[in-house]
């Protein structure tokens, strides 16, 4: 069995693990490459359909484009859709002209996020996070419990094995569900390649520069690069060593930025 | 491509203002204009036949975990073979370079690893963090696990999927409590393939007799588990010899392989695609007209047409159709399954109605797994608490799941010696038998391994543990937390007893038929409380109301099951608990037969509701919480029973002189000193209304 298959199919396996175990599921939804993945996989898991809602947590700063795709994807896969906003911390004027990287992302997404658990009692989020993004991504299970502040307790994490997660934290807690986590990049682009998935086209050339990860416009800087097409994309990464998130601005801006934005609850 | 920036825009590039076009891309649109244009790409113009290197199929990654005793060189040597395979992100050698300077410490490969502020001040791998690197022959992902005691559940974690292992030990210091601990374990989770690095030859001054010193010690110790290690090799993580460059300067006497070549000559992780077919079921999808049935195989190979036989249960089908969505169906023939093999994910659709869920695993006649209640295993446990015998557990074997009794721990084996019974916990639990509490008092330490005997709360399907059959293990869960992993141990007396061991027997007439005739569906509605509740008015009135809309319906009163089916029990904790099984057992029956049973019980122990919760169907059991304050209970006491469990002439009296643990997961709770009889009864009409069933007219 090749490895993208193999990974295919312990991702599926992971979503029915989850759909079984969790009454009140949702999967966060960024319209990036490694979300319609995940759509992709959930299709598959579910054969065609995916049978839980879909969240955006709108910061107001996506990409025009993202926005567009959002409402094609939205019908081409026949999703559920729950959009949220921090319109709170909009309205008292948090965005990256006055305020650093750090606090907006945290104000924006974070805490909308936890807002949307809050008022939907969500009892695990399917993420698409990847060990090879950050290091401290490197660290997650599958199902990763969060504690009802959120908090991720990565120095005491249960053991997984055998195919067996733990299902549920109980005290208001959530289970962080992750079925990408031993994907890579290159993994994600060679199954888009493969299975022919659709994805925004901000992830190619324009202008002799590509996304190579999408996020918030004002943070979110394009790499030089000439990949017009996935087969493109795919040789580059080949040959890269520059991070990924290197474009992301959040994650550079003070040392153990990413540790500090997941211990309270980002993804 | 541009450096790391913390730049912040104002305004939106032009170039990236709303377009015109379709916001999404498809790389198969993409291949058709490249190819058409004959830029950039040079595909073969076919649409689905690149030659590109993308379309290459790769083999599977190699998996691949370090263990090793504390401090015998696991990080050092996992960044030097990063750094020396060219495997690590531009300047992240001279990023940590540099940071070592600033701090004025002097650097070491480990730093590479050690990513996590907390890590780098406590100089302590905390957990498996995955790294990628690459040989000309394959890709590995290496998991990074830590030798420290304390996070031997960490070590599980990763070992648990590695195809092969790397086992250090620092040549002066030899072999350790956790170099054993460490191997022991590989050996219980099924790691393979093994290779011993004796590391820190330059403190042994790379000393020959030394290094064969300990393969000869070593190779002793892992005979005994089972395990044969492909190589020993001696190495200096810190000045990178024979990791990818040979040591012929320091160790002219070592002919064989470096480390890169031992791992390049590990065999592929092959599927056990040759043994008998094992699916376990997932999940039943019926989102349209179809009855999908999802899970994994995990061995063997299943096809269209072919004949299975689900465990437990005994239930035979055949196999309709193989599913397994794709948006590529329309446009690419060939796409619609016709088997499938090992580690596939798949669906399929049975050409018989069967009633089968999670749990079953599917499996062709001539080669079933066991079914039995009662297992022999050996387990690692990793719970903060000790287990215990005679305590009660949830049990998770492939997607089975059931609650389970240690009736028995036979042994306790310290991981590190491999000796019995010499740990503190094992000590104290010897303790306990000699001071005459009953034998096997024995209980099992965090990071200890224990041979046991426990009972499942019903049958389970599964093989030997022997070569890391799939089904031949499984996991024991205390307070939600995976806290244990136990390797099913089936001797040849042992095989024949289960061979031979009852099945259950099915007719021609199912669950399912009986309640399309019906016209609704059986069920079991356990009211439980303490006595003077309202159970027995509510029941009768439940049941008074079911019988008029027409429906099978019964009540069964705990005290007429006293005074019949249980008349041999007493109130003892025990007897409680046998009496709440034998009701159980008898509901089961009631709502396989269609029926919509009644049963007003006491019945005060969660373990014991739940054992029964487990034994009916899926979404058929509605546990109903009869609650009133005692006071309340006790002022009403119909039947005089307070009054004398005061004046103590009753024993054992639930809410007085005994327990009642109210339930965990019950469906309803209904509080009758505030509501009327007709409103408890309308809210339980409601949750029965809320069982699916499937209504299909049948003809047997």
């Amino acid at each position: 069995m090749d490895h993208l298959t193999q990974l295919e199919n312990q991702s599926i396996y992971i979503f029915r693990e989850a759909y079984h175990y969790f009454k009140n599921l949702a999967m966060p939804w960024s319209m990036g490459k490694d979300s319609n993945v995940l759509i992709w996989l959930a299709r598959k898991a579910f054969v065609g359909k995916v049978p839980f809602p879909l969240l955006h947590i709108d910061t107001s700063f996506e990409f025009p484009e993202m926005y567009q795709f959002r409402e094609w994807a939205q019908k081409f896969h026949n999703l559920e859709l729950i959009v949220r906003k921090n319109d709170d911390a909009l309205a008292a004027g948090i965005n990256y002209k006055n305020n650093d990287p750090l606090t907006v992302t945290h104000e924006l997404k974070t805490v909308a996020l936890q807002r949307a658990i809050t008022e939907f009692k969500w009892d695990a989020l399917i993420t698409g996070i990847r060990r090879d993004e950050d290091s401290t991504r490197a660290k997650e299970r599958y199902f990763s419990p969060r504690n009802a502040e959120f908090e991720w307790d990565y120095k005491d994490q249960p053991p997984e094995f055998w195919n067996q997660f733990t299902s549920s934290v109980g005290d208001g807690g959530h289970v962080r569900v992750q079925p990408l986590l031993d994907w890579t990049e290159l993994d994600i682009w060679l199954y888009i390649k493969r299975e022919n998935i659709p994805v925004p086209r901000l992830y190619f050339a324009r202008d002799g520069k590509r996304f190579r990860s999408l996020g918030c416009w004002p943070i979110t800087h394009p790499v030089a690069s000439n990949a017009a097409t996935v087969d493109d994309i795919i040789e580059e990464l080949r040959h890269t060593k520059t991070s990924e998130r290197a474009g992301r601005a959040q994650d550079h801006a003070e040392r153990n930025a990413m540790q500090k934005l997941r211990a309270k609850g980002f993804m | 491509m541009s450096a790391p920036t913390s730049a912040v825009l104002e305004t939106i590039p032009a170039i990236y203002e709303a377009s015109p076009l379709v916001p999404a891309v498809f790389p198969r649109d993409q291949e058709r204009e490249t190819s058409r244009s004959g830029a950039v790409h040079s595909t073969t113009g076919g649409a689905t036949t690149s030659t590109t290197a993308a379309a290459a199929v790769e083999p599977p990654r190699f998996h691949l975990v370090v263990v090793g005793h504390v401090d015998h060189g696991k990080s050092t040597f996992v960044g030097r073979l990063l750094a020396d395979t060219d495997s690590l992100p531009d300047g992240k050698l001279a990023q940590v370079q540099r940071a070592c300077a600033a701090e004025n410490m002097d650097f070491e490969y480990a730093f590479l690893l050690d990513a996590l502020l907390e890590e780098q001040e406590q100089n302590i791998t905390i957990d498996t963090t995955r790294i990628h690197f690459a040989t000309p022959r394959r890709d590995y992902a290496i998991i990074d696990a830590p030798g420290h005691r304390e996070f031997l559940k960490n070590m599980v974690t990763g070992a648990a999927s590695a195809s092969a292992a790397l086992l250090l030990i620092d040549a002066r210091e030899g072999i350790q409590d956790q170099t054993r601990r460490h191997a022991f374990l590989l050996s219980l989770l099924g790691v393979k393939q093994l290779a011993v690095l004796v590391n820190k030859m330059d403190l042994a001054d790379y000393s020959e007799k030394r290094f064969y010193d300990i393969v000869a010690e070593y190779t002793a110790f892992l005979a005994t588990l089972g395990l044969t290690p492909e190589h020993f090799i001696p190495i200096t993580a810190r000045h990178g010899g024979n990791i990818t460059r040979r040591e012929t300067e320091k160790m002219p006497w070592w002919t064989g392989p470096t480390v890169v070549e031992a791992l390049d000559s590990f065999k592929d992780e092959t599927l056990p695609d040759d043994q008998p077919l094992r699916l376990p079921l997932q999940d039943v999808y019926r989102w349209d007209d179809r009855r999908v049935f999802a899970g994994r195989l995990e061995s063997g190979k299943i096809a269209v047409g072919d004949k299975i036989t689900f465990s437990p249960g005994n239930k035979t089908a055949t196999v309709a159709g193989i599913e397994r969505w794709t948006l590529c169906r329309e446009e690419v023939q060939g796409c619609a399954d016709i088997e499938a093999t090992a580690g596939d994910s798949i669906g399929i659709t049975l050409g018989e109605q069967i009633f089968v869920e999670r749990g079953a695993v599917a499996h062709h006649a001539d080669t079933p797994p066991y079914v039995a209640q009662t297992l022999n295993a050996r387990i690692f446990w990793l719970g903060k608490d000790p287990l215990l015998s005679q305590r009660t557990y949830k049990l998770r074997l492939a997607t089975q799941e059931t609650t389970c009794t240690i009736t028995q721990i036979k042994r306790v084996i310290d991981a590190a010696t491999l000796d019995s019974v010499t740990t503190s916990t094992a000590a104290a639990g010897a303790l306990n038998a000699a001071a005459g509490t009953t034998a096997r008092q024995l209980q099992v330490g965090r990071h200890e391994v224990a041979d046991i005997e426990l009972r499942a709360a019903k049958p389970l399907a599964f093989d030997s543990g022997e070569h890391a059959a799939p089904l031949g293990r499984f996991v024991i869960l205390d307070n939600r937390q995976i806290a244990g992993g136990g390797v099913i141990l089936v001797d040849k007396t042992e095989a024949a007893r289960l061979r031979a061991d009852l099945h259950p027997t099915t007719g021609k007439i199912d669950k399912r038929h009986r309640e399309a005739r019906n016209g609704h569906p059986g069920a079991v509605v356990w009211l439980t409380g303490l006595s003077g509740s309202g159970k027995s008015t509510i029941a009768a009135e439940l049941e008074r109301q079911l019988f008029n809309q027409g429906r099978q319906v019964y009540w069964l009163d705990g005290d007429n099951l006293r005074l019949g089916l249980s008349h041999d029990l007493g109130f003892s904790e025990k007897d409680r608990a046998e009496n709440i099984r034998r009701a159980g057992e008898l509901a089961r029956h009631f709502a396989d037969a269609g029926t919509i049973l009644i049963l007003s019980l006491i019945s005060p122990s969660n373990a014991s509701r739940n054992a029964v919760r487990e034994r009916v169907e899926h979404g058929r059991f509605i546990e109903v919480f009869i609650n009133a304050p005692l006071n309340v209970c006790a002022e009403r006491d119909p039947k005089g029973l307070y009054a004398k469990a005061i004046a103590g002439e009753i024993k054992d009296f639930t809410g007085i002189s005994a327990p009642y643990e109210k339930p965990d997961k019950a469906e309803l709770e209904l509080r009758t000193d505030l509501l009327s009889v007709d409103e408890c009864v309308a809210k339980i009409l409601e949750q029965i209304a809320g069982i699916q069933y499937d209504s299909t007219d049948w003809v047997i």
